[in-house]
């Protein structure tokens, strides 16, 4: 499971690993500042589809987006067995909806291939880039581009 | 046993910086707004030696000065007081009213220090 | 941080409310106010200034603040009696105080042309730079001089021997300085030995403690010279007979054996008649010193950080949710229905409220360094202007949240160049008026109805209204033929849009208008109107919540989605039957409330919960006033019930939406969006009232 490298200065990192519309992702678990059930969340007017609205995290306002509905796959209505990863943004938090969470890998950087050509347009904004494990194609997910391009002009 | 000074200022900036420099040089520091109230503090600590600046509001330095002389439990206590430069007429003042020595602003510390040490016994 | 460092923060701090306190006074005096201590305040401000800036070597600052010391200590003197013109030099000699220690702490001075020329005014009014000394206080001490040895030899290569012979007076004692310390420092400087001569030591029937009986003849032998020797007595001279002779040096000769006992026997003939005249001399202390000098008790502060008041205001906040959520679980859990829990409910409701309003209350700051940052600008404006203005204050005590204090200076600083540029006349015109020369503004804080209401008014010639209503038709505002009342001209004035070119003038200009002031305003979550009477003066109203953390609001929900409305925009609920309703055609409604037409707004739609809504007879529609005083309806499907939320930022992690103000945590944990009442109506009402002007005669 843990791939070793002979290379003493290539850096090892811990991802959280993922499942969202039947395809496996992974974040930097320094990006991850916790993870909880789903609660109901409220609808924001106007909002992109993918933003499924806000939920109160311990008396932060929080916006959840969809993983799925951003990377062009159809939405899911959540239930009770969805997960919410709550990930820091720059000076945001936001919180990724995902199908369930599977494992925490321990990953060399080196390991991490580029993403493949046939991956979506939409997934090349998010996804930084493929490891390849036991048969599995993990990507890995980038918060960067994840929120509203909108709020980039914010954030001051 | 640790030497405490008494210094009052109404003058923050001055008090930090009186602070520091006593501080450094090891000595324990209590402080003051005005006159009035350096009195107070005056009796609650009994410190060794004090610093009075003269220009302060309710009481001034000549009006503390004069009100520790008169007073039979502290009137052997040794006060500096802080002046400037061209202030002469306020140094002869401040001695009358029974001054121990002075400090000039903005002070050295190694001069304050000497000072200090020059009037405590 | 480094311990300078954070001394000098604190000295520009200190600078602050000195330049604040130096204001104060200026003005008390200007107003006639000469009590000695107002001048001893204004005096101390600058010395305090004076003396902080020396430590730091900020010798620019050092040398201006000097000189308006000096003026100042003539004051204070009585030498010299300020006349109106010396106040408005003390006044403009304080704001480029001000300014020189802005620019001191921001770092490097770089004009000083002001400066100097100020300082010139200075040097003209106390005749001459630099302070004299006062000649009489000299000619009563006649103290003598140190008896100084008298060759001065040239510094010899090797240790130096000097004899002291030291005996104090009893002044020195009376000074409470010490012979043995200042053995003890001569120690320093290098080998010390001492002879005690006790030879008049009286017996101790006749014995005086106080006095002085004792002399030392000390031998010291240091590299040091004799400036460093004598710097040691320094304190005590003219306390005490005082000899330094260099007995022996490495290269020359020893000096001569002078007779200094005739010396000091005269001086000490003469020393208890100087001390008798000194003692005469010493004012007599003043009993009732203190009290006068108090003019209000010292109230006790602390200062806090504001990050950990800040942080307690969130926890507090979290209290109240938490408490809400608390009551609703317990009340709704159906086995308990103790009356005993429910009192203690309430009674914890009503706990957490009272610490809620306590903590807020503690970010409140008075209004007063606001308002006497306009007295500034008033001075500036009305010079530059060549007005004669009084600016008058009222209720500066006020208390508001800090952060409304802070983000209130641009939108009144704004209002009041306007009311000295634009409103007020000049004086001859004001004369030819029948009015005063000298124009008002006034500035007045109250709190009124659980809001901050601050008025700037002036006393100058009122909106011109034709004009106002032309230049709107020019810059296509209103239609040509609009009618419309005096009051909606004023309002005209928040359009953006209104202010063009021809408005802007150096002083109020920078392309601000006031529909800039007016979103300042609303951003705070205030509200702005105007009245104004031609010839007379116009009044600018602001009303502001106290804190900007809870809001008073109407839950309502628009298809189980929830969402609150603030309290202060609500004026009434109306009934909406079919007959009030009025199509006006591609999805616009409005509906009549007794004889005036408003705009109906469908919320679900218009938020995009939910396409238009076909039946527009359900739900409840809820008279709204926006800032600028126009009316709406807002369509809703229910109204839950009025409490007081805590507001969120949705800004924080997402970003602004349109048409909502901020969320808040309601009693069940959820999210509820906090409606923004303007931004929902605003554009609405602009179009309404461009397309449909006949309606608006219908009031």
């Amino acid at each position: 499971m843990i791939e070793k490298s002979l290379n003493p200065q290539s850096r090892e990192a811990e991802f959280v690993a993922f499942r969202a519309g039947s395809l496996e992702f992974c974040i930097n678990i320094m990006s991850v500042r916790e993870i909880r059930g789903w609660t109901p969340a409220t609808a924001i007017p106007r909002a992109p589809s993918y933003i499924r609205g806000v939920i109160n995290l311990r008396g932060v306002v929080l916006p959840i987006v969809d993983l799925g509905v951003r990377l062009g796959l159809p939405g899911t209505e959540p239930t009770a067995r969805h997960v919410i990863i709550v990930a820091q943004v720059g000076e945001r938090a936001a919180g990724l909806l995902v199908d369930s969470v599977s494992d925490i890998l321990s990953v060399e950087d080196t390991s991490i291939q580029p993403t493949p050509d046939v991956a979506s347009q939409l997934a090349r904004m998010f996804v930084r880039g493929v490891i390849a494990m036991d048969g599995r194609m993990i990507s890995v997910i980038t918060m960067d581009n994840v929120l509203p391009a909108g709020m980039d002009l914010e954030a001051a | 046993m640790t030497v405490t000074i008494l210094t009052v200022d109404d003058s923050r900036t001055m008090r930090d910086m009186l602070r520091m420099a006593l501080v450094d040089a090891g000595f324990r520091v209590v402080q003051a707004e005005d006159g009035l109230h350096g009195l107070d503090v005056l009796r609650g600590e009994k410190p060794q030696v004090v610093i009075t600046d003269i220009n302060m509001p309710r009481m001034d330095g000549f009006g503390f000065i004069e009100a520790v002389r008169q007073d039979a439990q502290y009137r052997a206590i040794p006060i500096l007081v802080l002046t400037t430069e061209s202030d002469d007429e306020k140094k002869l003042r401040a001695r009358r009213a029974g001054a121990t020595g002075w400090i000039v602003k903005p002070f050295d510390p190694a001069k304050l220090i000497a000072a200090v040490r020059r009037v405590a016994a | 941080m480094d311990p300078m460092a954070e001394i000098r923060l604190t000295f520009f701090q200190e600078c602050e409310e000195q330049l604040t306190a130096l204001e104060n006074g200026l003005l008390s005096m200007q107003e006639g106010d000469s009590d000695s201590e107002t001048v001893n305040a204004v005096f101390r401000a600058v010395h305090s200034i004076k003396g902080g800036a020396g430590a730091f070597k900020l010798n620019a600052l050092v040398n201006f603040a000097h000189i308006f010391e000096t003026a100042l200590d003539r004051v204070r003197s009585g030498e010299l009696v300020p006349d109106v013109d010396a106040m408005k030099l003390f006044l403009r000699a304080a704001d480029a105080l001000a300014d020189l220690v802005s620019a001191s702490r921001d770092g490097g001075v770089e004009v000083t042309a002001p400066y100097v020329a100020i300082e010139e005014e200075f040097n003209a009014l106390i005749g001459g730079g630099g302070a004299a000394a006062e000649e009489d206080e000299f000619a009563n001490l006649a103290f003598q001089p140190i008896i100084t040895a008298f060759d001065e030899p040239p510094p010899p290569p090797a240790q130096n021997v000097f004899t002291i012979r030291l005996r104090p007076l009893r002044e020195l004692f009376a000074k409470a300085n010490e012979p043995l310390a200042l053995f003890r420092e001569l120690a320093r400087l290098g080998t010390l030995t001492s002879i005690c001569d006790i030879k008049n030591l009286p017996f101790l029937d006749t014995f005086e403690p106080e006095d002085s009986y004792l002399s030392w003849e000390l031998r010291l032998e240091t590299d040091s010279q004799r400036a460093a020797v004598k710097e040691v007595f320094d304190f005590v001279e003219g306390d005490c007979d005082l000899a330094i002779e260099l007995a022996q040096s490495a290269t020359a000769p020893p000096p001569p054996e002078m007779d200094i006992t005739a010396i000091l026997r005269k001086v000490r003939e003469e020393a208890p008649a100087i001390a008798a005249a000194a003692a005469a001399a010493a004012p007599p202390p003043e009993a009732d010193a203190a009290p006068k000098a108090v003019k209000a008790a010292v109230q006790p502060t602390i200062r806090v950080d504001l990050d950990r008041v800040d942080r307690l205001i969130n926890l507090v906040g979290e209290l109240v949710i938490n408490q809400a959520m608390l009551t609703q679980r317990v009340l709704h859990s159906s086995h308990v229905r103790d009356r005993e829990v429910t009192s203690s409910l309430e009674e914890l409701e009503r706990l957490t409220r009272e610490i809620q309003e306590s903590v807020m209350a503690i970010r409140a700051q008075p209004v007063r360094p606001l308002f006497q940052r306009m007295s500034r600008i008033v001075r500036e404006v009305a010079d530059a202007t060549s007005k004669d203005v009084r600016l008058r204050t009222e209720g500066e005590a006020t208390e508001v949240d800090k952060t409304v204090v802070e983000l209130l200076a641009d939108p009144l600083t704004h209002m009041i160049r306007n009311a000295v540029d634009h409103g007020l006349e000049g004086p001859e015109q004001r004369v030819a008026a029948g009015k005063a020369p000298e124009g008002t503004v006034k500035l007045a804080a109250a709190h009124r109805s659980g809001r901050v209401i601050i008025e700037v008014s002036d006393d100058g010639q009122g909106i011109n209204r034709p004009r106002v209503l032309q230049k709107a038709i020019a810059n296509g505002l209103v239609p040509p033929d609009a009618q419309l009342s005096d009051s909606e001209i004023d309002n005209l004035l928040f359009l953006p849009g209104f202010s063009t070119a021809s408005t802007v003038s150096n002083i109020s200009g920078r392309g601000v208008g006031m529909d800039v002031v007016k979103r300042s305003i609303q951003a705070l979550g205030g509200r702005i109107s105007i009245a104004s009477a031609p010839g007379k003066g116009s009044t600018f109203t602001l009303s502001l919540p106290l804190t900007l953390a809870v809001l008073d609001g109407i839950v309502v929900t628009v298809d189980e989605q929830v969402f609150v409305i603030p309290l202060t925009a609500i004026v009434e609920t109306v009934k909406h039957e079919p007959s009030r309703i009025h199509h006006l055609g591609d999805h616009s409604f409005v509906l009549r409330v007794r004889d005036v037409l408003v705009p109906l707004i469908d919320v679900g739609a218009e938020l995009g919960v939910r396409g238009p809504t076909s039946d527009l007879r359900s739900g409840v529609a809820i008279l709204i006033e926006t800032a600028n005083g126009t009316r709406s309806a807002l369509l809703v499907d229910n109204i839950q019930d009025q409490r007081q939320v805590v507001i969120k930022s949705l800004e924080t992690n997402y970003m602004r939406v349109d048409g909502i103000a901020a969320a808040t945590i309601l009693g069940d944990g959820r999210v509820a969006m906090i409606l923004d009442v303007d931004a929902l109506v605003g554009p609405r009402h602009h179009d309404w009232v461009a397309a449909e002007t006949p309606l608006a005669k219908a009031s």
